[in-house]
């Protein structure tokens, strides 16, 4: 028989990625770098009000300052029609404010000049006289009996409700509740923070007025979406727009929407007919686009005298800011929350959600998140430790005891997600062990016995990634497929184009991998190109973990389209029959006559050269691939800390990380993800804060207030895995980007809030800084 | 106003506004887009360049305080088609995903090895703090420094008495 062909690249092969050499040569192509003849600059002038009437806006000043070509109000983008746009969830968004604005740092007025520096000048020169309204900043507010309305403008909005969602079973959820021995209660706050990407969002807008093609280049991770979305705003034929996304400098939810500078860039090119470009500064992009979470949450978890878990019920309030323009599938309105029963088989489960606008910057983006999962991931298993922690359990093992088994996948949840598999007490029993679990609690106990206040946190998440099913997810009605098209040349070197876009995940290598795999095509001879609307099929982009899930798998589909193809043209130049011909990666040959072969270059040179009669030429396609379920990744994660007495400052001494995402295409970058994640996951359980004083002034709208972990705080991470392919991938591939920032932050909270218990301590909501857990050791009678 | 400094080794010079930055003035003047804008307040590194061979954050120094002086950018550390030991260090230890942060990572990794051919992990560490990454954790970084290291070590053993990047750069000053 024949012996397996080494070929280079191939799925589980850490090799370097092939996007490097741009990148650490300084050649990247961010959208900052590029520069169009005749381009201008805009520059946005924003609200210093959280709530306000605008009363005038005065532009006369800044249009005469030097290098100016135009100043654009909301009283001119209404005369065309665009004064407001649709919003991802079926709201709407002021693109410049003409009544009212309605949070800190919404647009106003655009400059469009010259130079960067003269647009900005002119900007400062507008003058805008506002009446200050009170201002609602919290969905407590919000719901008071006279609460100042914050959206007049929408004829049947008589307060700021926004939304009522419910999902499980009510009346059996109370039921199970009447025969709990325990219930334990968790009330906490998952506070608002931001994707703060390194690279802030911008576009640059060219219409060309003779031929009336608007090319708009973003940073943008739905660069089609944004297209179908651009031609219904705007009304121009889709055809001719062109949404193009350069590198981009990082994403991690912060550039899936359509913000209001898009919009004002794309109609101001229109007007002028001159190219415009328009880059946000890093207090732009923290006070006005996609923040993330915000979720007021309180969760009941009803237990038998064993630990065995009953029932679940939570509510939460989802603070929406000022429109509600969360990026999420259109069913669920608050996301995927409801995955909160997590990895535990829980009987009945009852979840509601109230969403409320606040004068708040909008967008509750999915950051590094599948739509909402990592609130309910947190909830859930802060949940689970506290219960623990009330009934005299191991942590631990109060998992292990309700934990999904892997026998019955696949698992309805009490809230009607279909888990497609998962064997949740070996990735929990390969992280105890990692972390020697049994001395470290040994360890603890004699640490506390000398009076150091120390602790373990443990938490189970499982997510759910790789949006759709179509039927269950769309975002404005377009159904979350993704697609694939492999060209193979003549010389057997292929070109892949998929409707996702790469900001760091390193596509260009993975998604070569899968071709090597499927098709026998060295990873080295396949490019993958994706984010120009033009030549890339049309696909739903990446975000929520969806790209290897559903992209991954469209790549593989098509190259085993290609592979049949190849079946043919290979049988016609063996003359053999195709049912005689064995496949081993790379090349064809005849059964029992390994030498008698062709391969996969020769079968592309004979696709173009010498197909059999009645054949079309080539050897090409393209596959949109509409997943039947989501996956659902998990793992375990475990961390241990060290809580300084006298200054309340948290040390986390050790991290261990254990993931099951399925089949791993490129180990190296799956762990490179995994890291990232983690830190990003330590930095909203103890850095990252996007908060308001009264009037609704953000704080933390730049890097000194807005606080990102740096190498310094960032502790190291140890790895571990477990495999359990998803049944229903092509590759049994799940999607991992976003796990570590799901399941790592409870895992943080819960070792800091099990190092406090001995002092009764239950809960410190994120982030958990030094003087929060200062005053919870002081308020307890500890001191140094 | 005129201003002129020696960038990668080459003598350029424009005109600019007093107020212009450095990094300004290498983005739009020289067109080395190679050297980041992440956050206008010198607080995340993704602009920074060598100025006579020491990081500095080009947001936060204006073009004309370079007058006379020697950048090193990122486009500076390849010699031709040889790229240097940190950047096949990046290369090689994953050091970077979605490379926005990575040349003035490079930077401050090349200039460390400079002064420290053999630094700690908290040696490493406490040089990049100033440098924000949200994609790698950072412990891919610090091998890639580390890597950087042992090239640059094995480098000398061959061949002692190496010019080093800024001063390659800076025309052998």
């Amino acid at each position: 028989m024949a012996t397996q062909t080494h070929m280079h690249g191939r799925i589980g092969e850490s090799i370097k990625r092939k996007e490097d050499g741009r990148f650490i040569r300084g050649k990247g192509n961010y959208l900052d770098d590029i520069e169009l003849p005749g381009m201008l600059h805009m520059a946005i002038l924003r609200s210093p009000h959280a709530h306000a009437r605008i009363k005038s806006v005065d532009t006369a000043a800044a249009s005469g300052m030097p290098g100016v070509i135009a100043v654009v109000t909301g009283e001119l983008m209404a005369q065309h029609k665009l004064a407001w746009m649709p919003t991802l969830s079926y709201d709407t968004q002021a693109v410049l404010a003409t009544d009212k604005v309605r949070f800190q740092g919404q647009e106003v007025a655009a400059v469009i000049a010259d130079t960067k520096y003269q647009a900005e000048d002119a900007r400062d020169a507008i003058v805008v006289e506002y009446d200050v309204l009170p201002a609602v900043t919290s969905p407590q507010q919000a719901k008071e009996a006279g609460a100042t309305l914050i959206r007049d403008d929408k004829e049947n909005q008589k307060d700021n409700h926004i939304y009522h969602w419910e999902a499980g079973d009510q009346a059996t959820t109370q039921a199970a509740f009447a025969k709990a021995d325990k219930v334990v209660r968790l009330h906490t706050f998952y506070p608002r923070c931001h994707p703060a990407p390194l690279e802030t969002c911008g576009c640059i807008a060219d219409v060309n007025g003779a031929t009336g093609k608007a090319t708009v280049y973003m940073t943008s991770q739905a660069p089609h979406a944004i297209r179908t979305v651009f031609a219904l705003v705007t009304g121009l034929p889709e055809q001719n727009i062109r949404v193009i996304s350069p590198d981009i400098g990082g994403g991690f939810g912060n550039k899936v929407p359509v913000y209001p500078g898009y919009v004002v860039a794309t109609a101001a090119s229109l007007l002028i007919g001159r190219p415009v470009k328009w880059v946000e500064d890093r207090s732009e992009n923290l006070i006005s686009t996609g923040f993330a979470r915000d979720f007021h949450m309180t969760g009941d978890l009803a237990l038998d005298k064993n630990g065995k878990m009953l029932a679940l019920r939570v509510h939460l309030d989802s603070d929406n800011g000022a429109f509600f323009a969360d990026a999420q599938p259109t069913k669920f309105k608050a996301g995927l929350f409801h995955i909160v029963t997590g990895s535990y088989d829980i009987p009945t489960a009852h979840v509601t959600a109230d969403g409320y606008y606040t004068n708040k910057a909008p967008g509750g983006v999915a950051y590094r998140c599948s739509f909402r999962v990592t609130e309910a991931s947190y909830l859930i298993e802060r949940l689970v430790s506290n219960a623990a922690i009330e009934l005299g359990m191991d942590q631990a093992e109060l998992r292990m005891k309700n934990f999904i088994q892997p026998e019955q996948f696949p698992y309805r949840s009490a809230t009607g997600w279909v888990y497609d598999s998962g064997d949740y007490p070996k990735a929990m029993n390969v992280a105890l062990e990692q972390l020697g679990y049994a001395e470290l609690r040994k360890d603890v106990g004699a640490r506390r016995q000398k009076g150091e206040v120390t602790g373990i946190g443990v938490a189970s998440f499982t997510e759910v990634v790789g949006a759709g099913h179509g039927a269950d997810f769309d975002i404005l009605g377009l159904r979350m497929f993704d697609s694939a098209e492999l060209r193979v040349h003549p010389t057997g070197k292929a070109l892949l184009r998929m409707g996702t876009k790469s900001q760091g995940q390193g596509h260009e290598t993975t998604f070569a991998q899968i071709v090597t795999e499927e098709l026998g095509i060295p990873a080295a001879d396949v490019a993958v190109e994706e984010g120009d609307t033009d030549t890339a099929p049309y696909g739903l982009g990446t975000y929520a973990s969806r790209s290897t899930p559903v992209a991954g798998a469209a790549t593989a589909m098509v190259a085993r389209k290609l592979r049949e193809k190849a079946r043919t043209i290979a049988a016609h130049l063996l003359e053999a029959a195709e049912e005689d011909l064995e496949w081993d990666t790379g090349r064809f040959y005849v059964k029992g006559s390994p030498d008698k072969a062709k391969t996969i270059q020769e079968i592309a040179f004979a696709a173009y050269t010498n197909v059999p009669e009645g054949m079309e030429a080539g050897l090409e396609g393209v596959h949109y691939y509409d997943p039947p379920n989501m996956t659902y990744p998990f793992g375990t994660y475990a961390v241990v800390v060290d809580v300084d007495k006298g200054t309340g400052q948290v040390k986390v001494r050790r991290v261990v990380a254990v993931d099951d995402c399925g089949v791993r295409i490129n180990p190296m970058i799956v762990e490179g993800q995994i890291h990232g994640g983690l830190a990003e996951g330590y930095g909203i359980a103890f850095m990252q804060l996007i908060t308001f004083d009264a009037e609704g002034n953000c704080i933390g709208s730049n890097f000194m207030d807005y606080l990102l972990p740096t190498a310094w705080e960032t502790p190291q991470f140890e790895l571990g895995e477990t495999v359990t392919p998803s049944p229903h991938h092509p590759l049994g591939a799940k999607g991992v980007g976003e796990s570590p920032t799901v399941g790592s932050p409870a895992a943080y909270v819960n070792a800091v809030i099990d190092a406090l218990s001995p002092y009764g301590v239950t809960n410190i909501d994120m982030p958990v800084t030094s003087d929060k857990v200062w005053a919870a050791l002081r308020a307890a009678g500890v001191t140094e | 106003m005129k201003v002129a400094m020696k960038v990668n080794g080459a003598e350029r010079s424009g005109d600019v506004e007093p107020r212009v930055l450095l990094v300004d003035f290498l983005r739009t003047n020289l067109r080395l887009t190679g050297t980041h804008v992440g956050c206008d307040t010198s607080s995340c590194g993704a602009c920074t360049v060598l100025l006579d061979a020491e990081p500095v954050k080009s947001c936060t120094v204006l073009a004309v305080q370079a007058e006379g002086r020697s950048i090193t950018t990122v486009e500076g550390l390849a010699q031709g088609a040889n790229l240097s030991p940190i950047q096949v260090g990046f290369h090689e230890e994953h050091g970077l995903q979605c490379g926005f942060c990575t040349p003035g990572m490079m930077l401050v990794g090349a200039s460390l090895l400079e002064r420290n051919a053999k630094p700690t992990e908290e040696e490493i560490r406490w040089a990049i703090s100033g440098n924000i990454c949200r994609c790698t954790g950072y412990m891919n970084i610090v091998k890639a420094i580390k890597h950087a290291a042992m090239l640059r070590a094995a480098a000398d053993a061959e061949s002692p008495g190496r010019p080093t990047v800024a001063a390659a750069t800076a025309g052998g000053e």
